[in-house]
């Protein structure tokens, strides 16, 4: 049996989507199509049928087919993860969801000068007197660009200003 | 066409396209001299600024222009530091970097910029004369050939994926397709596949597809490596002697001229872009050089340097041909250019020079003056672009992190999409640990829909798939396709069973 590398883990993976996909494609929604709909030469879940199974073949494909990748020096090795700065990268990620649920309660400055501020402090920068005034100044100035340029809306403040 | 560059002359000469040109390339050179982001990750941040603009040549002259600066950037952080930002430009590291090594970086650059210039400018000499000839056959394209052609297309960049990923760049395609299928059809009012989620209603947003697929990847590896964004040793140090002798211009002049021909070309294949070009196009000097040259290709040849610069911008111009001809994208920078042409309210395609002439041919005009801009303004400049090279990535990484966030914002006005854009950046991490190709996800993700109303419209007309054997083009296209993928799968087999032949043939 060839090991489970990680291409063949994303391709067991899209297969099952892919059975999902196929699922609601060929039964769930020919169900709700209405009377005069079906006379139609093309349905709604035509071309997704079509998808689906091209969708299987590769899946199937890649599953059969993949080789365990040479190792290439420019490129992040997935075997070797633990050698790289993943809790860096894993803070930084949740970093970016605390943004978007911060981003409409506390307002874009608050939200944007602590993400910018945290981000840096998590890769390492401990000088907060220049950390804070970088990122107070590019909150200020991105949102002026937005706002009054652009013309988008975006909440400065807090939801209680 | 004199009528047309008449047009495209007046517009790409106002004050504001102009601004627009300079602007865009002075941006793209300095983020595509940072190593690591590459020209993707920029127009797919640049988009929502290009998108506010609201005017369609303004926009695609902002996004072009920073395209060849980041191509133009990425060559200079190859020559200077050795850290080649994009693809294409690693073969210009080659022997880039052992020029500026031996003291003449400023050397280095000029050629880097004249044969750009070069390439660049005769690939838009040849876009101007293929294009309308072109897109003059594509206006008798009926919407089932429309079909077959962009199955043709994403089958192409499969195909030309490289042996062993041909599998992997399908399975992507398709998985674009599907993701292009959430949300309402044009044809047909009712949403599909969104799991009851009121915010995928209106399916995914191309923005935010394009920002998860690149930038936050890019990002990403740049975290997990601090290796990825070294800034060099003092190879930036000082730039002087920017001039080339006369001699040396007698050297490079016949690299350029053949290498612009045949990158463009290159650049016109769907799924070969700038990358191979550029390889090729070394590869190609390399064996045609005499002795006493070869021997200098890899240590500091200007001829090594002069190939794949030439090559890989002609290849740029030339991948605006089917986006701009057929409205089929080959690259991933077009498709993300298609992408925002889209959101513009403009269709490329055949019927863009006799609908939108003016878009057409500024952004033909504008290409010249992009190249113009870079060999005038971008050179004397160097010295000081290079000093981005020393931002601190504890400041950069958090900035470009904030500045994915907020396009994919900026585009749809919601918090939620900030939630599926890092939910997608995640997921793109890890396709591109194991070695999954990107770019034919977002092509076919940006091609789906095009795909599915041409296939529904053929449908309705022929009442049922009989367009597919009465119709002989769509046919062949079609079959063509299919011998796209085919091929190099077949190819590999039978090398492999010829290796296996001759080793029992050796009696090993």
């Amino acid at each position: 049996m060839c090991p489970m590398t990680l291409d063949r883990w994303i391709a067991a993976i899209f297969l099952v989507v892919c059975i999902v996909y196929a699922y609601t494609a060929w039964i769930v929604m020919d169900a709700n199509l209405l009377p005069f709909e079906r006379r139609n030469p093309v349905w709604p879940s035509t071309f997704p049928k079509i998808l689906s199974i091209l969708g299987i073949g590769c899946a199937l494909w890649v599953l059969v087919t993949s080789k365990p990748q040479p190792i290439r020096e420019d490129e992040i090795d997935h075997r070797r993860l633990g050698e790289y700065k993943t809790g860096q990268a894993l803070a930084l990620v949740g970093l970016m969801v605390a943004y978007a649920f911060a981003l409409y309660p506390i307002g874009f400055i608050a939200s944007t000068v602590v993400f910018l501020t945290a981000g840096a402090a998590i890769l390492g920068e401990r000088r907060l007197h220049v950390a804070v005034p970088i990122a107070a100044v590019a909150a200020f100035s991105i949102w002026y660009l937005v706002q009054e340029v652009l013309g988008i809306f975006l909440r400065p403040w807090p939801w209680f200003v | 066409m004199l009528e047309g560059i008449l047009l495209g002359l007046s517009t790409a000469f106002s004050i504001k396209n102009l601004l627009m040109v300079v602007g865009g390339c002075l941006i793209g050179t300095f983020i595509g001299m940072l190593p690591g982001l590459g020209p993707m990750s920029i127009i797919a941040i640049m988009i929502p600024v290009a998108i506010t603009i609201g005017d369609p040549s303004a926009a695609l002259i902002l996004l072009a222009g920073v395209y060849y600066g980041a191509i133009f950037g990425g060559s200079t952080s190859s020559i200077l530091i050795n850290a080649p930002g994009v693809a294409s430009t690693v073969a210009s590291s080659f022997d880039g970097y052992p020029l500026a090594r031996q003291g003449k970086a400023g050397k280095a650059l000029t050629v880097a910029a004249i044969s750009s210039f070069a390439g660049g400018s005769i690939g838009a000499v040849l876009l101007m004369i293929f294009a309308p000839a072109l897109a003059s056959v594509a206006l008798l394209f009926h919407s089932a050939e429309y079909f077959a052609l962009m199955v043709v297309g994403l089958s192409a960049i499969a195909a030309f994926a490289g042996t062993g990923q041909v599998s992997k760049a399908m399975m992507m395609t398709v998985l674009g397709l599907m993701l292009a299928t959430v949300g309402e059809a044009a044809l047909f009012q009712a949403p599909r596949f969104t799991g009851g989620i009121m915010d995928l209603q209106s399916g995914f947003s191309f923005v935010t597809l394009a920002m998860a697929m690149f930038a936050l990847p890019e990002a990403i590896f740049l975290v997990l490596d601090p290796k990825r964004s070294k800034t060099g040793d003092g190879g930036s140090g000082e730039i002087r002697d920017l001039r080339i002798t006369r001699e040396e211009g007698r050297q490079i002049a016949p690299v350029i001229a053949r290498q612009s021909v045949q990158g463009f070309l290159i650049g016109v294949l769907p799924g070969a872009g700038a990358t191979i070009a550029s390889f090729l196009g070394y590869a190609v000097e390399r064996n045609i050089a005499s002795e006493e040259d070869k021997k200098q290709f890899g240590k500091g040849s200007i001829k090594g340097l002069a190939a794949p610069e030439t090559a890989n911008n002609a290849a740029c111009t030339g991948s605006f041909v089917p986006l701009l001809t057929l409205g089929i994208p080959g690259s991933g920078t077009t498709a993300i250019l298609l992408g925002a042409l889209i959101a513009l309210n403009v269709t490329p395609g055949p019927r863009l020079m006799v609908d939108e002439p003016s878009v057409f041919w500024s952004v033909i005009i504008s290409m010249y003056l992009g190249n113009l801009v870079l060999l005038m303004l971008n050179l004397p400049l160097i010295p000081y672009i290079a000093k981005i090279l020393s931002v601190p990535r504890n400041f950069l990484i958090p900035f470009i992190l904030f500045f994915t966030l907020m396009g994919a914002y900026i585009g749809q006005n919601n918090a939620t999409e900030l939630l599926i854009l890092v939910g997608l950046g995640v997921f793109a991490t890890v396709l591109r640990m194991a070695d999954f190709p990107l770019p034919p996800l977002l092509i076919g993700f940006i091609l789906g829909a095009m795909l599915e109303d041409n296939f529904a419209r053929s449908m309705q007309l022929y009442d049922g798939p009989a367009f597919i054997w009465e119709r002989p083009m769509t046919a062949g296209l079609l079959v063509l396709a299919l011998v796209l993928v085919l091929l190099p799968t077949l190819r590999a087999r039978r090398a492999k069973a010829k290796a296996a032949r001759q080793g029992v043939a050796d009696g090993s």
